[in-house]
């Protein structure tokens, strides 16, 4: 167990954000105005010199963006302004092939993140993005001679027109909701990874988003295709250092697992504590397919995130292993969504979730069994660990099964940490907080050994500073 | 001799209700005590009052242990000045593997890192003195362990905090008769003349093994009695109705 080096500090803030809330002079080579008109969107078009059929994409998705009612069961947002919030901020990079090509202060900062390093020893390629264009991209020769693709989004509208074409934008369509269609007027940056047929990517590629400008929002696009029976790991971590203007990620993620295939896609989440995190994340499972989400969601104002896996194929599966952590001030509203189309597509939810000092920390899950998927199995747990009499949490199923063929599990707890379990370890000589992070990081250890290490260990030291100097 | 612990006119209530009204006990560096009465009694209670349970309110009296008054100590300060308590019914704790708990604690309540692989060979040394499979240490804390494996656990505990005094609560029940004679063992490997034992038993399999020096009767909050070993044969052969009815008609209503 790890004992805390560090000096006491009190607040959480202050201490787990302090790499991250390191902000760079703001330096732009093109700033669009705030708001969104037209005008905004036919300007971020032509800067990224996109051919006509993305631009056609972006002004239909803003005629739906301006129809569309905010979703009524989402939490209070009525603090985003979308009038002022910039839509396109472009660091003064182009994008670079090598690490020391890039100006100091932008390698500074991924450098304080720790990514280069992770991308020397385990990672296969790295694509961070800084603000909204893509700094800095790579793949391991091997992988590309394999024909593996990844590339910064814009890139591959460019280059690979014919992969991303017929894909883009139908499995998350700009009509899914408000922020899907601000998404596809707005999108800027991302990733893009093709694995052909029978490939199997042993490392994981990993892309590292990053906000850095006052009141700038990110929309990046995330497309993946994994061909018929080729796997891949795809590691996604997102953080952004702390404004008082509001700032808003509405990013999406489009994942195609072919017959036969595998992908896993793990993200963490720590965006600042006044992100307004409303992602939309959907994949389609091709017959034999595999799909897993491992999904970390621990910063943000609020979130609303819920990864949708739609079984098509016979025998597809889906598996969502989740955490999240509400603190003060946060609201996160996660949780998973199946539909199980194919017959005998099996599906498996955990997702466990803690909540202190005020935070809401909601599961939202909707199971769709329809009247084609006989044989289906889908078995879902939640549990949930309020730390403190302020907090809440929720469960909020949604099962909607269309035959009768099916075997479907719920179950959800909610609770708090017993008193005697407390006792118990404090007469082994622990403290009352070390007893209680003890608790928590055993609560939660399940979802954390399936995280990056890296990812792990830097939950693991939140649980532990949550609970420094919390009590007495 | 020293006087280790020493309780003076403990009074202790859980909510409204007074458990204990007025023990008074001492014990010396060395010796083994065992504290016997019927069930609901008050030995629990007395056993979380030492070890400073905040669910047990300390109304009246004190607790001295090493001459310091520990009365108002947290439950881990009290922890790490040498005091542990073996758990009539342990929790399970997931999440948490057993060898890395009790290394943690072990740091905490010696105040010295436990090097990994030392450490982790005094474990599987233990555990097999106890007849544990190696493999319970990559388990998580009683998590599925059966009840006689969770008494084991707790004893495991004790022989590598090896604290000065050892509350064991019930430690030979739910027990087989092989298995208390091996947890029997352990404990007295354990003790020598520098720590204490302060036993609660309802049998008398656990004292042929672990010899009393001092016995105490505990009826409806009191002790009633006080002798040598030979006072729980007395006790094996007679029941507690005897020592019951010496406290009846004063007063109180647990009876």
């Amino acid at each position: 167990m790890t004992k805390h080096e560090e000096k006491k500090r009190s607040n959480i803030e202050d201490v787990n954000r302090s790499i991250y809330d390191i902000k760079d002079k703001v330096e732009y080579s093109f700033k669009a105005d705030t708001g969104l008109t037209e005008e905004i969107i036919r300007e971020i078009s032509s800067q990224k010199e996109e051919p006509e059929w993305m631009l056609e994409k972006r002004l239909a998705a803003l005629k739906i963006y301006d129809k569309l009612d905010v979703p009524p069961w989402m939490p209070d947002i009525s603090d985003l302004d979308m009038s002022h919030i910039d839509t396109y901020v472009r660091p003064r990079t182009d994008m670079k092939g090598s690490w020391e090509e890039l100006p100091e202060n932008i390698r500074d900062t991924f450098d304080r993140l720790g990514i280069p390093e992770a991308e020397k020893t385990s990672l296969a390629g790295v694509g961070a993005q800084y603000d909204s264009e893509v700094v800095y991209h790579n793949v391991h020769e091997a992988l590309a001679k394999q024909g593996v693709i990844y590339v910064d989004f814009e890139t591959a509208v460019k280059q690979y027109e014919d992969l991303v074409r017929p894909v883009f934008g139908t499995l998350i369509p700009p009509s899914y909701h408000k922020f899907a269609a601000l998404h596809y007027a707005a999108w800027s940056g991302g990733s893009f990874v093709y694995v052909p047929k029978g490939v199997e990517v042993s490392m994981p590629l990993q892309s590292y988003f990053r906000l850095n400008a006052p009141g700038a929002g990110q929309f990046e696009h995330t497309l993946i295709i994994v061909d018929e029976g080729a796997s891949c790991h795809f590691i996604e971590g997102c953080s952004a250092p702390k404004y008082n203007v509001a700032n808003l990620h509405a990013g999406a993620v489009e994942l195609f697992v072919r017959k036969g295939a595998n992908l896993r896609y793990s993200t963490i989440e720590n965006w600042s504590k006044n992100m307004y995190n409303l992602n939309t994340k959907r994949s389609l499972v091709e017959e034999d397919g595999s799909m897993t989400w491992v999904s970390g969601s621990f910063g943000s104002h609020v979130s609303c995130l819920y990864p949708d896996t739609v079984l098509k194929g016979d025998r597809s599966k889906a598996e969502f292993t989740g955490i999240t952590f509400a603190g003060k001030g946060q609201y996160l509203d996660t949780g998973s969504k199946i539909e199980c189309l194919g017959k005998e597509t099996t599906a498996t939810v955990h997702s466990k979730s803690l909540s202190k000092g005020g935070g809401t920390a909601i599961y939202r899950g909707v199971v769709h069994i329809g009247p084609k998927a006989q044989g289906a199995k889908v078995s879902i747990s939640c549990e949930s660990l309020m730390l403190d009499n302020e907090s809440r949490s929720d469960t909020i199923p949604d099962i909607i099964i269309e035959n009768d063929n099916i075997d479907l599990g719920h179950e959800a707890k909610i609770g708090r940490i017993p008193d005697e379990n407390i006792y118990y370890l404090m007469t082994r000589g622990l403290s009352e907080e070390d007893a209680k992070a003890m608790l928590v990081r055993g609560f939660a250890e399940p979802i954390s050994k399936e995280l990056p290490l890296e990812y792990a260990v830097e939950m693991n030291k939140l649980i532990d500073l949550e609970f420094e100097g919390s009590i007495g | 001799m020293s006087e280790l612990l020493k309780i003076e006119n403990l009074h202790v209530s859980v909510g409204d209700k007074e458990l204990l009204h007025g023990i008074n006990l001492t014990v010396e560096k060395g010796k083994v005590h065992v504290i016997m009465g019927v069930n609901g009694a008050g030995k629990s209670t007395l056993m979380h009052a030492i070890m400073g349970n905040p669910a047990y309110k300390i109304t009246k009296g004190r607790i001295l242990f090493e001459g310091q008054d520990i009365t108002e100590l947290s439950v881990d300060k009290r922890a790490k000045l040498g005091i542990f308590l073996s758990f009539q019914s342990p929790v399970a704790v997931a999440g948490i593997t057993m060898e890395n708990f009790i290394r943690t604690t072990k740091t905490t309540v010696s105040g010295q890192q436990q090097k990994v692989f030392a450490f982790k060979k005094l474990l599987k040394e233990r555990m097999n003195n106890l007849s544990m499979d190696a493999s319970y240490a990559e388990r998580y804390l009683n998590d599925g362990f059966s009840g006689g494996e969770r008494k084991k656990s707790e004893i495991l505990q004790l022989r590598l905090l090896e604290p000065k005094l050892a509350l064991l609560d019930e430690t030979d029940s739910g027990l087989d008769v092989d298995a208390v004679r091996i947890v029997s063992k352990n404990i007295s490997e354990y003790h020598n003349e520098n720590n204490s034992i302060l036993l609660i038993t309802h049998l008398n399999q656990i004292l042929q093994l672990i010899k009393p020096d001092v016995v105490h009767i505990l009826i409806d909050g009191q002790i009633v009695r006080e002798g040598g070993a030979e006072l729980a044969d007395e006790v094996e052969q007679n029941g507690f109705d005897a020592y019951r009815l010496a406290v009846k008609g004063d007063g109180n209503d647990e009876a």
